[in-house]
């Protein structure tokens, strides 16, 4: 094979393509050839390549330059005067603040982004399994399948990794306690049922780095003495199911999945199960349900799904992010893992920045790190030069943070402090200009389509509050009514059966306690 | 018969219920389950049909009403919200001349609102069909469905 000398990385995500990617591949490549190119410049089809909002990015390497917004008029002249004269052309090219990994010098006391879960997304083919597995993929699970399952426990539980899906349970707990129950069966089910308004970091791991997922499932599956995994999808994701579908089937033909894994005893399987338009289906018990061919109702806890779980064996279900930082942990140590982040929530987070920020997208980095640096050092700040007014963080099922709040550390135990949730990690940044009672409202409407009708209070609570907020933006409310919202979702917190309920008091409470001058001209 | 061989690939087991039906209903060219779909679903896995029935109209993307040949599904969560998709929405609906839950006469487009669907990246966002279309404006949105209409 021959070397290439330059490389063309493009972005086949969700976002480019619905910015024209394939058009922009298909001319790409046919400019290449009308140059006489192909032989020394190689495309390569990636993930996300990590810059979100600039349409069809390409990166061209060596020298590592970003273009954004690439049009399929623009390919001749990429083509011609980079990759031909080796003259980049600045115009598309996006700045070197946009990109991410932001550079330090540019951002002063800004961190660095530390990549673990995201380390190849944007750097490999994902339907390739051979590039996955040059940078060391699956060498995670060899070292694991070396070892016995309890040493496994051992060093998930002294890397102090705590669940991703928002609750923060620590990950070698569960595992300890599936392991240790009894049952004929045990399952592994990772929820990548992300439906949190605001929230996609999940849907990048499975677009852009399937085998990691695959490798953290198996490792788990190994550790609780599980034979069978599952992998529930929302059925809005149509690349991440193909994607998914198609790395399990390259595993599969390398011994991978199936029997006697890498000459080893220990035999487990996977399979893709598709959602079909359900938010209640996060919530780990509905889930369940759902994968038994039920309703996405949610079950009453305890049991814990580690004791009774699908199919009423035990179960550990674990979401995407936290699934794939478990080849790394492995593979490097809990004591690296420990390197990062706090004492008490060690490891990287993932982040949504979104609504009125420059750069909106996603970074990864340390727990811990502000909220200020996340929205002003990586957001890039307030749009227009406008002022900061609140930011939703944790998604719709989330907390709305006033300005003196900035500072707040983003982990687990920093926020609880504030009555705040880190959730799926979505900040949805509002500049003054914003309104918040619509911004309510919004999040008002999501609870109320999204109730599962089973249990009473949030059945009819939700629809409540609809009515009630409404009311507000009609100009028909009262001033009693601010009272009676708060008043409600408190009676939610404690009668919901289950956190869709319960968690309205989050959004609802800190929005009419931090922002209430907001509302007051509606009700007067 | 043609529906037969969809139930076949998959085991009878009540566990199948969800991907059977995602699989009758992209058979339909209407994009929706019919009463007949959920009989087959029910004989073949020997559940009651009410039970198919409830399973049915609990996921939201799962129709028994005939939809049209585009699904338009425009997200209505608070990211989107923020950046105008309210405008999107009316944009639409004005162009169609249909509102939410209808589908045009020529049974080409149905108009659904949705929550997040995960590319809120690109807010405002919608899908037709399994397309994802960001950064939405009115002009490109009336421009997108232009071209569908035209069979582009």
């Amino acid at each position: 094979m021959r070397l290439a000398r330059s490389h063309v990385l493009i972005s086949i995500d969700i976002e480019s393509v619905a910015s024209g990617a394939w058009e922009v591949l298909r001319r790409l490549k046919q400019e290449i050839d009308n140059q006489g190119l192909s032989e020394e410049v190689r495309v390569l089809e990636t993930g996300t390549l990590g810059v979100s909002g600039r349409g069809v990015v390409l990166v061209v390497y060596p020298e590592r330059v970003y273009y954004g917004n690439v049009r399929p008029e623009d390919c001749p002249r990429i083509v011609e005067e980079h990759l031909l004269k080796g003259r980049p052309v600045r115009e598309l090219m996006i700045p070197e603040e946009l990109i991410r990994p932001v550079s330090r010098d540019l951002l002063g006391p800004m961190r660095e982004q530390k990549r673990v879960v995201l380390e190849n997304s944007g750097v490999i083919d994902p339907e390739k399994i051979e590039e996955y597995i040059a940078r060391n993929g699956y060498a995670a699970l060899e070292k694991a399948l070396s070892l016995t399952p309890e040493e496994v426990i051992a060093e998930i539980k002294k890397s102090g990794l705590r669940g991703r899906g928002g609750a923060g349970f620590p990950t070698g707990i569960k595992w300890e306690s599936a392991r240790k129950a009894s049952g004929q069966e045990k399952f592994i089910i990772c929820n990548a049922d992300e439906g949190e308004p605001g929230t996609f970091k999940d849907r990048l791991i499975l677009e852009g780095d399937p085998h990691k997922l695959i490798e953290g499932i198996l490792i788990a599956g190994y550790a609780v003495g599980a034979k069978k995994g599952y992998l529930y999808i929302r059925g809005e994701y149509a690349l991440s199911l193909h994607r998914m579908r198609k790395a399990i089937e390259d595993a599969r033909k390398l011994g991978l999945l199936g029997e006697n894994i890498l000459g080893s005893s220990f035999s487990f399987d996977l399979e893709v199960k598709e959602g079909a338009g359900a938010y209640v289906c996060g919530e780990e018990t509905a889930l369940m349900d759902s994968l038994e061919g039920k309703r996405g109702n949610p079950r009453i806890k305890p049991p814990y799904p580690t004791v009774v779980g699908l199919f009423g064996m035990p179960t550990v279900i674990n979401n995407v992010e936290t699934l794939a930082n478990i080849p790394p942990i492995i593979y490097k140590g809990a004591d690296w893992f420990r390197s990062l982040g706090t004492e008490s929530c060690p490891g990287t987070k993932v982040f949504t920045i979104l609504g009125e920020v420059n750069f909106p997208g996603l970074v990864e980095v340390e727990m811990g790190t502000t909220l200020f640096e996340i929205i002003f050092g990586y957001g890039g700040g307030i749009k227009g030069g406008k002022k900061f007014k609140a930011a939703l963080v944790g998604g719709a099922a989330g907390v709305f943070l006033p300005e003196s709040l900035l500072g707040v550390r983003m982990d687990f135990d920093n926020l609880k402090q504030y009555k705040a949730v880190l959730g799926s990690g979505a900040i949805l940044v509002a500049s003054e200009e914003a309104s918040l009672p619509k911004m309510l409202h919004s999040v008002l409407q999501f609870f109320r389509h999204e109730s599962c009708g089973q249990c009473s209070p949030c059945r009819a609570g939700t629809k409540e509050l609809y009515r009630i907020s409404t009311r507000l933006l009609e100009g028909r409310g009262k001033v009693e009514d601010l009272d009676a919202m708060i008043k409600l979702s408190e009676s939610l917190w404690y009668s919901s059966l289950c956190p869709l309920g319960q968690s309205l008091i989050m959004p609802v409470k800190s929005v009419l306690e931090n922002f209430r001058e907001e509302f007051l001209p509606l009700v007067q | 018969m043609e529906k037969v061989r969809i139930l076949k690939r998959f085991e009878p087991k009540r566990e199948n219920l969800i991907s059977l039906l995602h699989a009758l209903q992209r058979s339909n060219a209407e994009n929706y389950l019919k009463e007949e779909d959920l009989k087959l679903a029910a004989n073949y896995l020997s559940l009651p049909f009410s039970y198919v029935l409830s399973v049915a109209t609990f996921y939201s993307m799962f129709s028994l009403k005939p939809r049209g040949k585009y699904v338009i599904r425009i997200c209505e969560s608070p990211p989107c919200q923020l950046v105008g998709a309210e405008s999107i929405v009316d944009t639409v609906k004005e162009f169609l001349g249909i509102n939410v839950g209808e589908t045009t006469a020529d049974g080409l487009f149905t108009l659904e609102l949705s929550s997040c669907l995960g590319v809120c990246g690109v807010a405002p966002a919608m899908m037709i069909n399994e397309e994802v279309y960001g950064n939405l404006t009115p002009e490109k949105v009336r421009s997108v469905l232009n071209d569908l209409r035209r069979g582009k």
